[in-house]
């Protein structure tokens, strides 16, 4: 089939959002809202995205638990986890904004629990100081997405009641796949796809672009994500110009499920263990007293009793180590199962059995009970789940500018949540990711809408459309070539075994090169059957973006000569204040990807004295800390 | 412990299609998701199916499993007798696309009609206060993961196309009774739309769409029951019908 371009399905809109999840939702309503024509693109159908998976909640210092915390205190307690190499100004707005965009929610219709006020109930987790997560049950993600696509039909029904449609103003086009964001003159001008039911392909006319598509999971064989991680933004942004930040680091989640082997990956939430459940190892030792590093020594308790009585009484005893940021958890059960202390499949125990009933596991942990119950087999009201690391999101993404989340160096694209890089550091604490959606979806719509009333569209030229058009269809043209599916597992376990939780530099260097071949092959890519709904089809675009993902990551990780947070390195241990200093920067020549250091950018004064200085003695020089922050 | 599995598959599109038999491995554990994955990836690259968590949380992989509405993703090989052939179609009350792969455009649209949460005009972000015993009645409904196994099984549209444009189907109910029920929506008539404008009085409460839904909601006791005994109440109370005349309400509390 090739594409006449008579008949080539066009649309034109102010505003594309590529990805439905909570990002791109948000993004899309707040565009909308300030007065624009909005198309929200995604490869699933309206409602399934990856933030569905979501389970423990949205981190918000609104102070319903405890009415001690506030913005300073979570913008403290996330700088802490991302082990101070976050955007210090995404951080701040991430930590100030976070609370309305919570409560802006609710009135569009979250149902969230409550406490006993009748408030937004939060839950502890790990890494945050104060009980900060607003939730429902364990499936808050669902509350979020369920939520904003409620409010996109509001927005539907309002727009019918005025213009006479519901899709004049904002559409949804489900199951679509974007293979390249286009732009004329050095800005966006909109992007090309496919329909994923058709084969057909569409081309959206656009001056501005927003890229919400999340994270990259699926580059690695063991991964809570969705099959829609493939790192499609971050590879379509890396060939539309725009920079990724810190791709080195990934959270590999402490607690996937292990056995059986069909479910291998699959989260299972933190909130097993901010409501108490406790890691074992097989000998029945409570192994994370062991792993509590120095600089959370005086925040973590050493000793059981300390941490059992932590659960009632929150300001006279530390937090027991369960609750240490997830890059700690995680290595500390990895060390465990190397050293031969591990359960009969690999992992180790989570047992939440022991300190609650099974009546309040059933009601706060419902999907957990469920998930393991039909999945495994496993009754967690009266046994332990065996758990171990599973990766399940990557810190690094596009450079952007905080204010406004625009990709650095590319006119009208945007970037926001998973597939934005900075604001995490080198560890994301559990719960501010889906704060993290809600803040910078709703500012990359806004920083979209600004730049789009301020910009004159670029027409895309027929040259433009017929590159477009004859990617797509190249893998059809071939015969006898390589099978994306084995490709894809082929990647998967170059990355899981050379580029996973522990890293040495023999290895990674051995892993740039297997994937440059990998990718060499795919070039080569042939496809069966025809265009509609064909996975193997669709796999090769995927593929395709995995791979760019597979190399940033891998040379980012080879560069940096530390370990911290989610980017372990074998061969140099420790963490290095001289390293902090610096991002990595990964850019595409249109050949391969390079990466470079760049100096983080300074902390204000007045967020710099929010600390208190010895512990940024821990992370940084004596020379920066004398400094100060800048000006 | 691998054993080898009789999968028949249905392949086809909206002009013609049919059932194929494959031999597959199957392995301790799996799901039939899985052993579908394997087809896919050693025997059939243009197998068509939709999927997303593989947790059962997002309500993709819906299909009809030995006849049975089901997600694949949640349904165990072992579940099945080791001589047992495992059948797989696409979910009958939906226009097929292709394969396991289904026209669902019906609830998106049925979702449009459904009048979006009003909260009270004087409230301020912030300021919402409910019990969690309120929220719950709520909660329960929005547990929904739109999987559509209730509008496939429900005999009012499954071999009845022509009621599919004044019916929304047990997934809409449910989230009527869920903004009903919301303790500060301020929509007066829910109830009495749903009666009227989406078909609630079609549903003769054979309860199919209960026994299919993997979140174990309960759509017929507690969201439809409900809302056609208050219906029945507003409609057949001679005292209340008159209250009704007389003072010209439009909502029925």
């Amino acid at each position: 089939m090739t594409t006449d371009k008579l008949v080539l399905e066009r649309h034109k809109y102010d505003v594309l959002v590529i990805g439905a999840g909570g990002a791109g939702l948000r993004a899309a309503v707040e565009a909308r809202e300030s007065g624009l024509r909005v198309a929200i693109i995604c490869k699933s159908l309206f409602g399934k995205a990856h933030t569905v998976m979501a389970e423990g909640g949205a981190a918000a210092s609104m102070g319903n638990a405890n009415s001690n915390d506030n913005w300073q205190t979570h913008f403290r307690d996330t700088m802490r986890g991302g082990k101070f190499l976050n955007h210090f100004r995404m951080a701040e707005l991430h930590a100030k904004e976070s609370p309305d965009r919570i409560w802006e929610l609710e009135m569009w219709g979250a149902l969230f629990d409550r406490t006993k006020e009748g408030k937004i109930s939060q839950r502890n987790f790990g890494g945050h100081e104060y009980p900060r997560l607003a939730h429902v049950g364990d499936r808050t993600g669902l509350e979020l997405i369920r939520t904003m696509q409620q409010k996109i039909v509001a927005l539907q029904q309002a727009d019918k009641r005025e213009h006479g449609e519901y899709e004049s103003h904002i559409k949804v086009f489900a199951e679509l796949t974007v293979t390249e964001i286009l732009k004329e003159d050095g800005k966006i001008a909109g992007a090309y796809g496919y329909w994923r039911e058709s084969g057909s392909e569409v081309l959206f006319e656009a001056p501005a672009v927003i890229i919400a598509t999340g994270g990259v999971g699926k580059t690695f064989k063991i991964t809570s994500n969705s099959w829609e991680g493939t790192g499609d933004g971050h590879a379509l942004a890396l060939k539309a110009g725009a920079n990724l930040v810190d791709m080195e680091f990934l959270q590999f989640h402490p607690t996937g499920m292990v056995w059986p082997p069909s479910v291998r990956g699959i989260l299972v939430t933190e909130s097993v263990r901010g409501e108490g459940g406790i890691l074992t190892n097989n000998l029945g030792e409570r192994f994370m007293f062991k792993y509590i590093p120095d600089v959370f020594k005086d925040k973590y308790a050493d000793n059981e009793a300390e941490a059992d009585r932590w659960y009632e009484d929150q300001d006279n005893n530390r937090r027991p180590p369960e609750l240490l940021p997830r890059d700690e958890v995680a290595r500390a059960i990895n060390s465990e199962v190397k050293a031969g202390r591990g359960t009969e499949h690999g992992g180790v125990f989570l047992d939440v059995s022991k300190r609650l009933s099974a009546e309040i596991i059933k009601k706060r942990l419902p999907s957990m009970w469920h998930q393991f119950y039909e999945l495994a087999g496993v009754d967690i009201t009266k046994e332990a789940m065996e758990v171990g690391p599973t990766c399940h999101y990557v810190m690094g993404g596009v450079e952007v500018e905080p204010d406004t989340a625009a990709a650095v160096g590319v006119p009208g694209l945007y970037a926001a949540g998973e597939v934005a890089g900075g604001m995490h550091g080198s560890n994301r604490l559990g719960g501010n990711s889906l704060s993290d959606l809600l803040v910078f979806g709703r500012r990359a719509g806004m920083g979209a809408a600004a730049y789009v009333k301020q910009t004159t569209a670029s027409p895309v030229s027929d040259a433009t459309v017929s590159a477009a058009a004859a990617r797509i269809e190249a893998p059809f043209a071939r015969s006898g070539g390589e099978n994306s599916y084995s490709l894809h597992a082929e990647l998967q376990e170059v990355t899981h075994n050379l580029v996973g939780i522990i890293r040495t530099g023999v290895e990674l260097k051995d892993a740039i090169e297997k994937i440059a071949d990998i990718r060499k092959r795919s070039a080569n890519v042939a496809v069966s059957g025809g265009r509609k709904f064909n996975p193997g089809f669709h796999l090769a675009f995927d593929l395709d973006n995995m791979l760019l993902v597979a190399e940033s990551t891998a040379k980012s990780a080879i560069g940096r000569e530390e370990s911290r947070g989610g980017h372990t390195r074998d061969d140099f241990p420790g963490m290095d204040m001289g390293w902090r200093q610096y991002n990595h920067i990964a850019s595409f020549d249109g050949n391969q990807v390079s990466v470079r250091k760049q100096s983080l950018p300074d902390m204000p004064k007045e967020l710099f004295s929010l600390f208190d200085v010895e512990e940024l003695k821990k992370y940084m020089t004596p020379d920066e800390v004398a400094k100060g922050g800048s000006n | 412990m691998a054993r080898t599995l009789n999968l028949r598959i249905w392949r086809g599109d909206s002009t013609d299609g049919g059932l194929q038999d494959v031999q597959v491995e199957a392995n301790e554990g799996e799901v039939v998701l899985d052993v579908i994955h394997r087809v896919q990836a050693t025997q059939m690259g243009d197998l068509a199916v939709r999927w997303n968590c593989k947790a059962g949380k997002c309500g993709s992989c819906s299909m009809e499993i030995n006849g049975k509405p089901r997600l694949a993703c949640m349904t165990q090989v072992a579940s099945y007798g080791d001589d047992e052939t495992i059948t797989v179609t696409p979910l009958r009350a939906f226009p097929v696309i292709k394969d396991l792969v289904t026209d669902v455009s019906f609830n998106y649209k049925k979702a449009m009609e459904i009048p979006a949460y009003s909260p009270p005009a004087d409230l301020k972000p912030g300021e919402a206060r409910m019990e969690q015993i309120d929220v719950e009645r709520s909660q329960e409904f929005r547990k929904c993961i739109e999987c559509f196994l209730c509008q496939d099984v429900c005999h009012v549209v499954r071999d009845h196309e022509e009621n599919k444009k004044s019916f929304a189907g047990p997934r809409f109910f449910i989230r009527i009774a869920e903004l009903d029920m919301h303790p500060l929506d301020t929509l007066k008539n829910r109830k009495r739309t749903a009666q009227e404008e989406h078909g609630l009085g079609m549903c003769n409460i054979t309860k199919c769409c209960t026994e299919v839904c993997p979140e174990h909601i309960k759509i017929t006791d507690n969201a439809i029951i409900p809302m056609k005994e208050r219906v029945a109440d507003l409609k057949y109370d001679p005292v209340r019908w008159l209250g009704s005349k007389i003072r010209k309400r439009e909502g029925i509390v």
